[in-house]
């Protein structure tokens, strides 16, 4: 596996705020890799170092193998950039701004531009002050998916795009991968990271937290079982790395370390299981577990339950 | 008045950020007021003195176009007058005007007023908060103006009354922003507008005051001089100011319910789909933007050299009626006509730095809306990002120091017949240039090293205009005035083109660049 991007122990600072705070980031060639952490984390920060647009205070990057402040220029013709807040040109019109950002990288396929503006549904002769959030995320987005680039660095580009957009872009993302290019992809929304990344990294105050395959990250993180059995499990609670057992109207429900569920299995089996529901943790409990905050798991039996606590 | 609910706190916002700003306008233009009133009274210290004044000055045509109405030239608080009248009147117009739009149309055009309309804002507390804040700060500038004069014994009645013709000219282009800002999708075409609307009110005056004709009743400048002071102190032409101003804020108040947030009255038409080839470079896109800055400087640039040109005839016959005059030419070495062309390129020069530095520092307000990144994430490195660029700025001042000594010798062949100087116009025109470099310089080297700072480049060409515009009037040391790079170049026509200094100035201004640039390259972006 050749390696598209790699920080290493990186440090950024603005003034007194410490932005990056020792980064260490992996994207292996065509993968599409995810990008997640709450705002002000430093995901802008790290693209920006990414891009040289802003100099590390310390730390080794690496990009398609060049230095990223140093080769700037060069690296770029292999790089396309969807900016997390697009700003435009007011009075140039979305196809200009569109030619423009394309040949200032290097040029563009004719035939994917005209296709892409199809599928955004987007007019190419508007004035770009006339254009709402969504359209102009869409420029750039149109702009970035019509190049050649071999590596695309998207800033939660579907900010502002609706559920239609937001469907077409992954499909997008996914011809993407097919053709073998490599995808780093901040952002907030999880069911989108679900949906097309394959490895994630989690950054908190300029770290990274975890990284992985979305697989791998589950199971490190604990599933919620629900079961109902004919004599008691009343030793449930002493089972290694199961957690918050509750007897909710003749049902248990507890979480389990990924790693332990096969023991937990077996606690349970001789207790004659009636019904078992369980499922892994969503990449939101995922996300939200990483920083602290306690949730409640999300229950399938959610509604039947409430009444009775 | 439910239009109306959230002014106070959106006025306290809009002086908060504005006080600065607001500050310094203040101080410039009623310190430059203060200054040339007793610099006008120290050089017209005698009745010889000022009988001659009223003798050459105030029956030139030429001066009364650049000035106002000759009167009261007779007395040393007329003259004082007719010095300082224009300079503060166009002063608080452009105040007033910036401010207006600055919390209007600009504010709306990066979407700020959404935010705030959306909590508990009136639709007109945003435009009220900002004419308040133009108009109020219009006082302050007449109250300071007063206070200015009154140290010239002008006496009371005079002192407010010419306080009040300078306020009261802020207040109605305070008005005209406001309609400009709801007319227009766009901050800068309605500042654009404003100031058309300022060129054409002083071009009214002008021509109106030298043939004495009701012209100037068109103009709302007319209407700020027509208090003609020392001459019948009339307050009733203010009246028709407020009035012209209440109606233009009625009709702005009336098209603020009459379209969407966001968007002028004048709808935005559609453009091309695909960009031209020239679109494809950052000096492609730099000209695209500025190409219109660029032809409406030149059409300002060109009818100004055709003013100037058209006195050189009037300028020869009055040296010839004056021997004071004719000697004081013969002792300097040059004709009137060559003093007079000379100050004429100078102005062209000022306003080429004009557009230079605005053109130099559009790349500060790029970075700022976020739309260098995406440049510099293609393949454009950041020497050519900065630099290339300045080919617009650079020529673009090239072009309007030549366009505008083109229409002095155009204008001079026509009143005079016979077209010897266009050619040698064009040519000197060209010596401003190592000036306007400088002054570019400075912005570029603002932009590298303190982004924060790049304000101080409009200092030192406010500065330079001050200078250059107002001089001798203001008696500062001679170190001062050196500050001004164009205090450095030769005068010609009426002295030889000396090559050492604009070398110097060229030096200077390239290192000033060259440095900018190295900075440039090693900071961060955004
Ligand atoms: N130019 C700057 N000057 C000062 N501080 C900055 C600058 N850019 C970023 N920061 C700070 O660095 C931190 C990381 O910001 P960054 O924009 O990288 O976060 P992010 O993860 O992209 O957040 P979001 O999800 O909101 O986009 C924040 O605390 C931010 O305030
Ligand atoms: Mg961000």
């Amino acid at each position: 596996m050749t390696t598209a991007i790699s920080a290493h122990d990186v440090v950024k600072t603005f003034g007194t705020t410490r932005a990056l705070d020792g980064l260490d980031l992996e994207v292996a060639t065509g993968e599409v890799h995810g990008f997640l952490g709450p705002n002000g984390s430093g995901k802008s920060t790290t693209i920006r170092i990414l891009l040289g647009l802003v100099r590390a205070d310390s730390g080794e990057t690496t990009l398609l193998g060049g230095d990223p402040w140093r080769d700037a220029a060069t690296l770029h013709r292999r790089v396309a950039y969807v900016p997390g807040d697009v700003s435009l040109w007011p009075n140039l019109t979305g196809g200009e701004a569109i030619d423009l950002l394309s040949r200032l990288r290097g040029g563009l396929d004719e035939r994917r531009r005209a296709e892409l503006l199809e599928r955004f549904d987007l007019d190419p002769t508007k004035k770009a002050r006339s254009y709402s959030k969504g359209n102009r995320q869409k420029v750039a987005l149109v702009a970035a998916l019509a190049s050649d680039a071999e590596l695309l660095l998207l800033d939660e580009p579907t900010s502002g795009l609706d559920p239609l957009m937001e469907a077409t872009f992954q499909d997008c993302v996914h011809e993407l991968r097919a053709e073998g290019r490599t995808v780093l992809l901040s952002s907030h929304i999880l069911a989108e990271a679900e949906a097309l990344c394959d490895r994630v990294s989690i950054i908190r105050s300029g770290r990274i937290v975890q990284t992985g395959t979305l697989a791998a990250l589950r199971q490190l993180t604990r599933t919620t079982v629900i079961v109902s059995t004919q004599q008691p499990a009343d030793g449930l609670a002493g089972v290694p790395g199961v957690l918050r057992v509750e007897h909710v109207d003749g049902k248990v429900h507890f979480d389990v370390d990924t790693d332990h569920l096969d023991e937990a299995m077996d606690y349970l089996a001789p207790l004659r299981v009636t019904s078992l529901v369980s499922h892994p943790p969503t990449l939101e409990e995922l996300f939200l577990r990483q920083f602290g905050e306690s949730v409640e798991p999300v229950e399938p039996t959610d509604t039947e339950s409430a009444g009775a606590r | 008045m439910n239009g109306l609910l959230g002014t106070a706190s959106l006025l306290r916002l809009v002086l908060r950020r504005d006080r600065i700003r607001l500050t310094v306008w203040v101080l410039a233009l009623v310190g430059i007021t203060a200054a040339s009133a007793a610099g006008v009274a120290s050089t017209y210290d005698t009745a010889v003195k000022i009988a001659s004044y009223q003798r050459n000055i105030g029956s030139s045509p030429a001066s009364v176009a650049m000035a106002g109405p000759p009167v009261a030239l007779d007395t040393i608080q007329g003259i004082i007058v007719y010095e300082t009248s224009l300079t503060v009147l166009i002063g608080v117009a452009i105040m007033a005007a910036m401010t207006a739009v600055r919390h209007t149309r600009a504010e709306e055009e990066v979407g700020r007023t959404e935010l705030l309309a959306s909590g508990v804002v009136g639709r007109h507390a945003g435009t009220a908060a900002a004419v308040i804040v133009a108009c109020a700060t219009s006082v302050v500038i007449g109250l300071g103006v007063t206070a200015s004069v009154a140290a010239q014994d002008f006496g009371t009645g005079a002192s407010l009354l010419y306080g009040a013709s300078v306020a009261a000219l802020g207040i109605v282009f305070a008005a005209i922003a406001t309609v400009a800002a709801q007319l227009m999708s766009h901050a800068r075409t309605a500042t654009g507008a404003t100031l058309a609307v300022l060129g054409a009110a002083f071009a009214l005056r002008a021509i109106g005051d030298v043939q004495g004709s009701g012209l100037v009743w068109l103009s709302p400048i007319g209407w700020s001089q027509q208090v003609l002071l020392f001459d019948g102190d009339r307050w009733w032409p203010l009246a028709v100011s407020l009035l012209v101003a209440a109606l233009l804020l009625v009709g702005a108040g009336w098209l603020t319910t009459r379209r969407d947030v966001g968007s002028g009255v004048f709808p935005d038409r559609r453009g091309a789909a695909r960009a031209g080839r020239s679109l494809s470079s950052p000096l492609g896109l730099a000209w695209r933007l500025q190409r219109g800055t660029v032809i409406a400087w030149a059409v300002a640039l060109v009818l100004l050299g055709l003013v100037f040109g058209s006195f050189s005839e009037q300028l020869e016959n009055m040296v010839e009626d004056n021997p004071t005059l004719q000697q004081y030419f013969e002792q300097t070495g040059g004709s009137v006509t060559d003093a007079f062309f000379g100050t004429a390129l100078l102005f062209m020069g000022l306003g080429a730095a004009g557009f230079a530095v605005a053109s130099a520092l559009r790349l500060h307000g790029e970075e700022g809306a976020g739309r260098v990144e995406p440049m510099l994430a293609g393949q454009v490195s950041r020497w050519r990002m900065l630099l290339s660029p300045l080919v617009v700025t650079l020529g673009g001042a090239a072009l309007l120091v030549s366009l505008g000594g083109l229409g002095v010798g155009i204008a001079d062949a026509l009143v005079r017949g016979s077209a010897d100087q266009v050619l040698r116009l064009v040519a000197l025109s060209w010596v401003q240039l190592p000036a306007v470099l400088v002054l570019v310089g400075l912005a570029v080297l603002l932009l590298g090293w303190a982004q924060r700072a790049t304000a101080l480049a409009w200092a030192a060409l406010g500065f330079a205009v001050v200078i250059g515009w107002l001089g001798g009037l203001l008696r500062l040391p001679d170190w001062v005035d050196g500050l001004s790079p164009f205090q450095h170049l030769p005068q010609v026509p009426v002295e030889p083109v000396a090559l050492a200094p604009l070398l110097a100035l060229t030096l200077l201004g390239v290192g000033l660049i060259a440095l900018g640039a190295v900075g440039y390259r090693r900071r961060d972006i955004g």
